[in-house]
């Protein structure tokens, strides 16, 4: 089996539930004949025709619109956003509508929509190009935020995103799109959501992260084992529900947590977090949880995106900080 | 270079449909549907059955029994004439004014009154499964029409999505983005501009410089036309010609329904801060039911004691569906949970035993099941 990169098991998610369910349609600007700016579309319209893979005009409030309309009758939109930084004309469709159509209507009208993105910095792009911003999808109740971090994981949650019977924003760490190479089975197989995964298991510190992080931590975490120090890395792949309970039994083992993420810090998924190890795990913590994060700036451009982005020294530090302690 | 030595490239022109002027007469060829005495009987007592639903839906709220209530006083034709106009299976997604449509389609008058005395079960329409709830957010379900429209399309679906929206919401993107995709993708729906002359305090004439708004569908390239919101005669006629071309898929229309909101905005609104009585007085002489009625009396025998007898049923009607909204108390506070996904994840179950441990801390118990 060829071993495919974290694009191509995206395309191959998709292929794989436009065959299995003539209800899922993929739409988007430039998906269609360009087959997506990222080519994560690529090849689908030739194969699936132009009514289920389609271009839609320039607007990306129409496109989360379309996407609910579509949902509440049945349909299984997958609808790309270019670039999360034109995803902000969504959200008043997403916060107002998609999140509450099931509620709003006791469970009349249901809108089960995936809403993908590239996001993240790290590849040099201009301007609005690089903000990880998942935390706003975060904060709406009756949303899934998913975020996969290896090709096979992008398969596994991708599918199940466009199965689940609510809406999820699926975030895809564009910095790691073309990184690593795995074997993905096409076997229709979804994995679970609202769980995290544990990517490395260690004894003296908990790494919690997400999405493109998950290399430099696992990183991190290599370097560490070399100066004897075993680090835990539990990968959250769906930030919103928070699968709070693998996190908290990694910190009972390990007594000490450091969590990375690209997005800025104030008010990101790693707040959540901290405040939810706070009030359920504390008596488990040796050391104060630290936090390895974007900068409460607006991200630099490219030339000093790597200065914003946590680094695995960065990582490094936060974990022997919390080691000095008792 | 002068206009004149330009080379003209593209023309268009906005259409006005009335066929029943103020005094009830008929001023253009009788549409085929009101040939029918029973037909017209049958629109004349939905109008009137709204106006009393309105006026009793005011009264409620204002001895404290309802919450905020949007008024639908003098634009019955224009919501009667959509709901009359469309298949059941049709999907018609409206604003806060379209209770006659949604009447005609199956939606309960308690449900409304649930939906506005602060109850979601308000919206969920047991009597018609297809229709979105009301659309408060301006112009947001514009681009939602598109996608059922474009779901009925892929489907090969006789079908067609009517999205409802006021003259304020023209000037929001989302009502373009939803009309432009709808002529570029010929998909099947038809979108209502209800100009009622205001946005809460802000006049038509200050939301746009635009001559019309059935014109802004040129721009998307799709026909626009305009038609007298207070003749139903034309509003039903104007409807059912554009629902049924799209339906036969001749793609989108848009229409301006010209009416004049005779109520506040809501009933936590104040209209005497922005326009004077005088002028809403004026629009008296408009009225929709009024000229229904004259036409009623003219041409079918319509009398006083078929009048009062309508009268009466509507406010038992009205009546019994405020029984039912008053009797009904509210839901278990811990089923604010229930509809938020299919299934709770497991994050969310120790805030709903939260909720339903001090519910039944304040309820004492199974009280209100």
């Amino acid at each position: 089996m060829a071993e495919i990169t974290i694009i191509e098991a995206v395309n191959l998610a998709m292929a794989r539930a436009l065959e299995n369910s003539p209800d899922v349609v993929i739409f988007g600007e430039d998906v269609g004949v360009n087959g997506g700016v990222f080519r994560a579309t690529d090849g689908l319209q030739q194969r699936y025709g132009a009514d289920r893979v389609l271009d839609t005009p320039l607007a990306e409030t129409l496109i989360a619109g379309m996407a609910i309309g579509m949902a509440s009758q049945g349909l299984r939109p997958v609808a790309e956003i270019q670039f999360m930084g034109f995803i902000y004309p969504t959200i008043e469709q997403m916060i107002c509508h998609a999140t509450r159509l099931r509620n709003r209507s006791r469970g009349r009208i249901t809108c089960p929509m995936v809403l993908r993105a590239p996001y993240g910095g790290g590849i040099h792009a201009p301007e609005h190009h690089s903000e990880s911003t998942e935390a706003i999808f975060a904060h709406m109740p009756g949303l899934r935020v998913v975020i996969p971090s290896s090709p096979l994981r992008a398969y596994g949650l991708l599918l199940a995103a466009i199965q689940d019977p609510d809406p999820v924003v699926f975030l895809e760490p564009k910095r790691i799109y073309r990184m690593m190479k795995q074997e993905v089975p096409d076997d229709g197989e979804a994995l679970p959501l609202d769980v995290c995964f544990q990517l490395r298991d260690g004894t003296d510190v908990t790494l919690v992260t997400w999405g493109a992080m998950t290399h430099e931590t696992l990183q991190a975490a290599e370097q560490l084992a070399n100066e004897g120090i075993s680090a835990e890395v539990i990968d959250v792949a769906t930030i919103k529900p928070l699968d709070m309970e693998t996190i908290l039994n990694s910190v009972a083992n390990t007594g000490r947590c450091v969590i990375v993420h690209e997005a800025a810090r104030t008010c990101g998924v790693g707040a959540e977090i901290a405040a939810q190890l706070a009030e359920h795990g504390l008596l488990s913590l040796f050391a104060p949880v630290q936090r390895v994060t974007g900068y409460d700036t607006i991200m630099p451009m490219f030339k000093l995106e790597n200065d914003y982005m946590p680094s695995t020294e960065r990582i490094i530090t936060a974990v022997k900080k919390t080691l000095e302690e008792a | 270079m002068t206009n004149e030595e330009k080379k003209c490239v593209a023309q268009f022109e906005i259409h006005y449909t009335q066929l029943l002027n103020q005094q009830g007469e008929l001023v253009g060829p009788l549409p085929e549907f009101a040939a029918s005495a029973e037909a017209l009987i049958a629109l004349y007592r939905t109008m009137v059955q709204t106006r009393t639903f309105d006026t009793k839906a005011i009264a409620l709220q204002r001895t404290g029994n309802m919450g905020t209530y949007s008024s639908s006083l003098g634009q019955e034709a224009v919501s009667v004439g959509i709901g009359s106009a469309m298949r059941f299976e049709d999907v018609l997604l409206p604003t806060y004014r379209e209770y006659g449509a949604q009447f005609q389609r199956g939606v309960a008058m308690s449900e409304i009154l649930r939906y506005w005395g602060g109850d979601e079960r308000g919206m969920a329409y047991q009597g018609q499964p297809h229709d979105m709830p009301i659309t408060v957010p301006i112009a947001t379900h514009i681009p939602q029409c598109a996608g059922i429209a474009y779901a009925m399309k892929l489907r090969k679906e006789p079908r067609v999505a009517v999205g409802v929206l006021g003259d304020g919401a023209t000037s929001k993107g989302d009502f373009y983005e939803g009309i432009n995709v709808a002529g570029a993708w010929h998909l099947p729906m038809v979108v209502v501009v209800t100009n009622n002359q205001w946005a809460i305090s802000v006049p038509r004439d200050v939301q746009t410089h635009a001559q019309t708004l059935a014109q802004k569908a040129i721009a998307a390239g799709i026909p626009g036309e305009q038609v007298d919101g207070n003749d139903v005669f034309a509003m039903r006629h104007v409807m059912s010609n554009a629902i049924e071309k799209a339906r036969s898929g001749g793609g989108p229309t848009l229409i301006e329904a010209i009416t004049y909101r005779m109520h506040d905005h809501t009933t936590a609104d104040d209209a005497s801060r922005y326009r004077e009585q005088a002028v809403v007085d004026e629009h008296k002489l408009l009225d929709p039911i009024e000229r229904l009625r004259k036409y009623l009396n003219a041409h079918h025998g319509w009398d006083e004691a078929q009048e009062n007898a309508l009268h009466e049923t509507c406010a038992a009607e009205v009546e019994a569906a405020v029984n039912s909204y008053l009797a009904t108390p509210p839901a278990p506070p811990e089923t604010m949970f229930d509809h938020l996904y299919e299934t709770l994840p497991d994050a969310l179950q120790p805030q709903r035993d939260e909720v339903e441990q001090l519910g039944k801390q304040k309820h004492g118990g199974d009280d209100n099941g």
